[in-house]
């Protein structure tokens, strides 16, 4: 290494600290909705600086298949942030995760080829990670093409138990690990392309058998695994900027994850098995036909209870973003506010189809993002509030979760609508949630049922205040 | 055993890191949760690094094949990820009425 190359490859690696720092002073900024955008654009600069550091820094050949890709790309990055319509995020969150582990996978590729080809020894720890970075690289690239074809609903959304796949899984993983040691003993194509098919096809039968109400954990533990398999490239290259990304990111994928699994109240393994929402519909729906009344209003009667009240606070649920609701609860609230009435929004952690989805959702309506309260800060206000009115939600406002042992959902932290002095619940029927477990709410005396699909509700229940 | 050095100091920075991230990151409330998630995912775009370096290290016809995907697939999850994260960031807006 001559002298030049020195002075460059320091004024790469400071570079590299800078935008470092970038990185994590944006993600610190995210952490308020007041600079959380400064912030953003704070890491899209970090970017940048690594990438020019890299480019002057390094003597790059052939730069006319770099460019012609960085503008084919660019555009169609441009294109896909600005046509995405925000109920389709998780999905577009879980194909990015795949492109970022693709890309992991072709990088540690072509590392092993430039190795092999220039025929000197290779040492272990570089093998070792070459595998890593494919292996996680792959998982991540086919795991998110079916979660989104889950999500888009491409595939079908509920569990897919192969028989046998404990057995199976088993199987791969061990001709993975046997793949992987050949790979490591004696550098060659032929078990790094084994390995490489192996991992793609776990990363099928990883997610396949998880169920859409679950796809909240995995996209998060996606974008870990995008991350990781990032600082394993980072280690791969010897590249300190790539692992110190790659393990923001993946220890951000874990919060998440940790916090959604929370919120279900179910270990991570739990999920992964998967199943879930199979055979407990089969038991609920095994069960005595519901016959309990259950009181069902029309919209003129909420808009009189609404609008003679002092507090509400709205629970919307992913019903009310399938039905495309959102601006219709907005004006719904604010027509409440001029009447002097305070309104909140009760956000379960899990609403929506990824974490902090409907919050999203919410400020797309232009909802003040100072009124959309979490599970901890909300709960202790239901019982002063006079009416909870409950859009799209089911499971996540089911008292049995706190008292009811043989329940599935027992343990679930929940919304407490309960304890409001009277309740709302807008439904297309009285079907049961994604657990498949009835809600006993339906059947208080406080609760009133509004069927019907949620944007028509709220609009005629909008029409009727006016009136009042 | 130079090898084995670089080997531990990259696990050193490895272990920081996540350590960091877990300190920033816990304190992002649930309302940005999505947003963190489509920024994290745009910063771990990085990997656009190491796809320059295998796309630019020769003139060998497969490498820069390999390479140049890699550059495209990380540029789209760069370029989409902060923009789609400025967006959604640019909805939040504070209540200005009363209180």
């Amino acid at each position: 290494m001559n002298t030049e190359q020195i002075i460059n490859n320091n004024i790469v690696n400071l570079g590299y600290v800078i935008a470092a720092i970038f990185f994590i002073i944006g993600l610190k900024r995210l952490s308020s909705p007041g600079t959380a955008k400064n912030g953003n654009r704070l890491a899209s600069v970090g970017m940048l600086i690594a990438v020019l550091a890299t480019v002057l820094g390094n003597n790059i050949f052939g730069w006319e298949w770099i460019i012609s890709s960085i503008l084919i790309a660019s555009i169609i990055g441009v294109f896909s942030a600005r046509k995405i319509q925000m109920t389709a995020m998780p999905q577009l969150v879980a194909i990015f995760n795949g492109l970022g582990g693709s890309a992991s996978g072709l990088i540690a590729a072509g590392e092993l080829y430039n190795l092999i080809e220039a025929n000197s020894e290779i040492a272990k720890d570089t093998t070792i990670t070459i595998m890593i970075s494919t292996i996680i690289g792959s998982l991540t690239l086919t795991g998110s093409l079916i979660a989104f074809g889950k999500l888009q609903e491409i595939m079908p959304t509920r569990p897919l138990l192969l028989p046998a796949r404990n057995i199976l899984n088993i199987m791969l993983i061990l001709a993975l690990i046997f793949s992987a040691i050949w790979l490591v003993i004696e550098p060659s194509y032929t078990p790094f392309i084994i390995a490489a098919i192996i991992a793609l096809i776990l990363g099928i039968l990883i997610v396949i058998p998880i169920g859409g109400a679950d796809m909240p954990v995995v996209i998060a533990l996606l974008n870990s695994y995008s991350g990781i398999a990032g600082a394993a490239t980072g280690f791969v290259l010897e590249n300190n900027i790539l692992i110190i990304s790659g393990s923001l990111v993946g220890a951000s994928g874990l919060i998440l994850t940790r916090i959604m699994t929370k919120a279900m109240n179910r270990s991570l393994l739990n999920v992964m098995l998967g199943g879930f929402g199979v055979e407990d519909g089969a038991s609920a729906g095994s069960g005595e036909e519901e016959t309990r009344p259950v009181k069902s209003i029309q919209p003129d009667d909420a808009a009189t209870i609404l609008g003679y009240s002092e507090s509400v606070i709205i629970v919307p649920g992913y019903g009310l973003a399938v039905a495309q609701a959102q601006h219709q609860v907005r004006e719904l609230a604010d027509i409440l506010k001029n009447r002097g009435i305070s309104v909140k929004y009760a956000i379960h952690p899990v609403a929506g189809r990824m974490p902090g989805h409907m919050n999203v959702l919410l400020a797309e309506a232009n909802v003040p993002y100072d009124e959309l309260k979490d599970l901890d800060e909300i709960n202790s206000e239901f019982q002063r509030t006079d009416v909870a009115i409950v859009i799209g939600a089911n499971d996540v406002t089911n008292p049995t979760a706190r008292t009811d042992t043989s329940s599935p959902i027992y343990g679930m932290p929940i919304l407490n609508v309960d304890q409001a002095q009277s309740v709302i619940m807008m439904k297309r029927s009285m079907s049961s949630g994604f657990a498949g477990v009835q809600n006993e709410l339906f059947f208080l005396d406080k609760t009133m049922m509004l069927f019907g699909d949620a944007k028509d509700s709220v609009e005629n229940i909008v029409k009727e205040v006016k009136d009042l | 055993m130079i090898d084995f050095e670089i080997l531990i100091i990259s696990i050193t920075i490895f272990v920081l890191a996540i350590f960091i991230g877990y300190e920033v990151i816990t304190k992002v409330p649930p309302t940005l949760h999505t947003p963190l998630m489509s920024g994290s995912n745009a910063i771990s775009g990085i990997v656009i690094i190491g796809a320059l370096l295998v796309a630019g290290s020769t003139d060998g016809l497969i490498p820069k094949i390999i390479g140049s995907i890699a550059v495209g697939l990380s540029v789209i999850n760069v370029v989409g990820g902060f923009l789609v994260t400025d967006r959604m960031l640019s909805m939040f807006k504070k209540g200005n009425d009363k209180k």
